[in-house]
């Protein structure tokens, strides 16, 4: 624990709430929750609601870099996210119980195809310029392979900074590569693969060790 | 027209001001009644002193000279002021030393995290008597503490930085696979622990072994299970913990005590017990403690030490969240069972979370 952690979070009892990533990954987690024997119904016909009520647990939907933050202050017991979040917030302490195994995805360095200005930036400028919405990772994977990088955070689509030349290449997360494709890209190196994972906040990993165990069991079983 | 301060700081109006002294005061009893004395140390100290501490636990976050040139820097906990101070004015004195305070502390915040740069702690120390017997005394002050904060439902978690570096050396891992191991567990991270594990390359039972021991959180039967899953071994590593515990029952605090064996926390000075407190009325950790003996030798004076620190702004939050989970109880086991209805009663202030019970299973 480095710093004094933040906003504190007064906590209720009742069902363990379940912190669940929207977008790419929301289906198969409703799929592993229904293999678990929840209820998911609600969640899957009811697409504006961001709470829906089960018999074991409450779920609550947010958008995949959310759920760490959730998760960390106890507004939410448990919660499901990839890989990718966490290792991007790798400062928010919480409990990384389990690989869910699906949600598979590849953190990646891309360039334009046929160009080398990824190459050519670190010979004769001494420093690649690299777009990307994973400034954290980014950075890391540089310093740890010993090159400079200029990292340009931007929140939209990163494959448009090199077709119009505000980076010299992208670190971004691929699924199945046919984004890369469509823009002309390709992959170059390979950083991390990430996958869905189950988190759980501290304290409740305490006080309601039993409950949390016995979902990451069931999970564990049904993944 | 405002006038900004740090980020991190903030300042404290009367009424929150006068719950705050209240608090503090039945501390600082608590902490009396076992003949801990209050102590302050300068806020600035040379950072040289702080740095004999443990730079992956609590960093120094501010430093900056002194009209001399010296580096002074802000102290990030008491611990190693206290153990500075024990070292300098008691060096002739016959130990043990029971020490207690209420101050601040200062720390490095990332932004927009809503964290407290500047924050007050109330800790005791206790130099001079060492494990099982001083482990269990600091429990047994830091029990009585949460009851003075009115603390009643908050549960002492309990664990030993020894525990897994003994079992895998006696599995005969080495330094480097100790090292990994360790630092997967002091990050909370399961799924790279079990990777760890996995690439020590252990026969199945010792996989097994680490792996569940890393889950056994609970009363005195986690121990008997510890035992089952690891034999021979985890039941001689278990040693300090089995004697603490014993202890703790003796003196009467064992029931708030949750054994953990997986509990590790990054604190490099800690050499035995840890120590971490929760409540059910927050999200976040109140305090934590634990043993470090090796640290008082640092300064010289080598002796072993425990201690435990509780953010007081936490304390109170949670003390806030007592009594208001405490008000709806006796509303609601008035009115009828929970279940049949569904309270509202707490909802209301909480927006977005919609249906959510008020109630405490």
């Amino acid at each position: 624990m480095t710093g004094v952690a933040g906003p504190i979070r007064a906590r209720t009892g009742g069902k363990l709430k379940l912190a669940v990533a929207r977008g790419a990954m929301f289906g198969r987690t409703l799929d592993l929750l229904d293999r678990i024997g929840v209820d998911t119904s609600e969640a899957r016909s009811d697409s504006r609601s961001l709470v829906f009520e089960t018999e074991a647990l409450t779920l609550v939907t947010m958008r995949p870099s959310d759920v760490p933050t959730y998760v960390e202050a106890g507004a939410a017991d448990v919660g499901i996210t990839g890989k990718d979040v966490l290792l991007e917030q790798s400062d928010r302490v919480v409990y990384e119980l389990l690989d869910l195994r699906y949600g598979r995805c590849r953190m990646v360095l891309a360039g334009r195809k046929g160009d080398d200005s990824l190459g050519e930036s670190a010979r004769r400028l001494g420093v690649m310029r690299i777009a990307t919405k994973y400034p954290r990772i980014a950075n890391r994977y540089f310093d740890e392979t010993g090159r400079a990088a200029e990292i340009v955070e931007v929140k939209g689509s990163v494959e448009l900074a090199p077709l119009v030349g505000l980076a010299d290449g992208i670190v971004d997360l691929v699924e199945t590569g046919r984004t890369l494709e469509e823009n002309n890209l390709e992959v170059r190196e390979e950083i991390v693969t990430s996958t869905a994972r189950l988190v759980a906040n501290r304290v409740s990993h305490k006080l309601r060790a039993r409950e949390i165990d016995d979902l990451m069991a069931r999970m564990r079983e049904a993944r | 027209m405002t006038h900004p301060i740090p980020p991190g700081t903030r300042d404290i109006l009367p009424d929150e001001m006068r719950e705050l002294r209240k608090l503090s005061a039945a501390l600082l009893e608590a902490f009396e009644r076992f003949g801990y004395g209050e102590v302050s140390t300068p806020t600035i100290e040379y950072e040289e002193v702080l740095a004999r501490g443990d730079e992956r636990g609590a960093p120094v976050a501010y430093r900056f000279f002194d009209e001399g040139g010296e580096l002074l820097a802000m102290r990030s906990d008491m611990t190693i002021p206290i153990a500075r101070l024990v070292a300098n004015r008691y060096g002739a004195a016959e130990p043990p030393f029971r020490l207690c305070y209420l101050a601040t502390a200062y720390r490095a915040v990332r932004p927009q995290r809503g964290q407290l740069r500047e924050f007050t702690q109330a800790g005791v120390e206790l130099v001079g008597v060492p494990a099982p017997e001083g482990t269990a005394e600091v429990i047994e002050v830091l029990a009585a503490a949460l009851d003075a904060a009115g603390l009643t439902r908050a549960v002492i978690g309990l664990g030993n930085a020894n525990l897994y570096p003994e079992v895998l050396a006696r599995y005969g891992v080495d330094e480097a696979g100790r090292a990994a191991v360790l630092d997967r567990l002091a990050a909370h991270d399961r799924v790279g622990l079990e990777d760890e594990v996995n690439a020590l390359g252990l026969g199945e039972a010792e996989r097994e072994t680490l792996l569940g021991l890393a889950e056994l959180r609970g009363g005195p039967e986690v121990l008997g299970r510890a035992v089952e899953l690891g034999g021979e071994v985890v039941e001689q590593a278990l040693g300090r913990v089995r004697a603490a515990y014993e202890l703790l029952r003796e003196r009467g605090v064992a029931e708030r005590v949750q054994l953990d064996l997986g509990l590790l926390r990054d604190l490099g000075y800690y050499t035995g017990a840890i120590v971490e407190v929760y409540d059910p009325a927050l999200g976040h950790i109140l305090g934590g403690g634990g043993r470090y003996d090796e640290l008082m030798g640092r300064f010289g004076r080598p002796l072993p030490a425990a201690g435990f620190a509780l953010h007081l702004e936490r304390l109170h939050v949670a003390q806030a969240e007592e009594e208001r989970q405490q008000a709806t109880r006796a509303d609601t086991s008035s009115a009828s069972r929970p279940g049949t209805q569904r309270p509202d009663t707490s909802s209301a202030s909480r927006p977005g979370v919609s249906g959510s019970k008020g109630d405490e299973a």
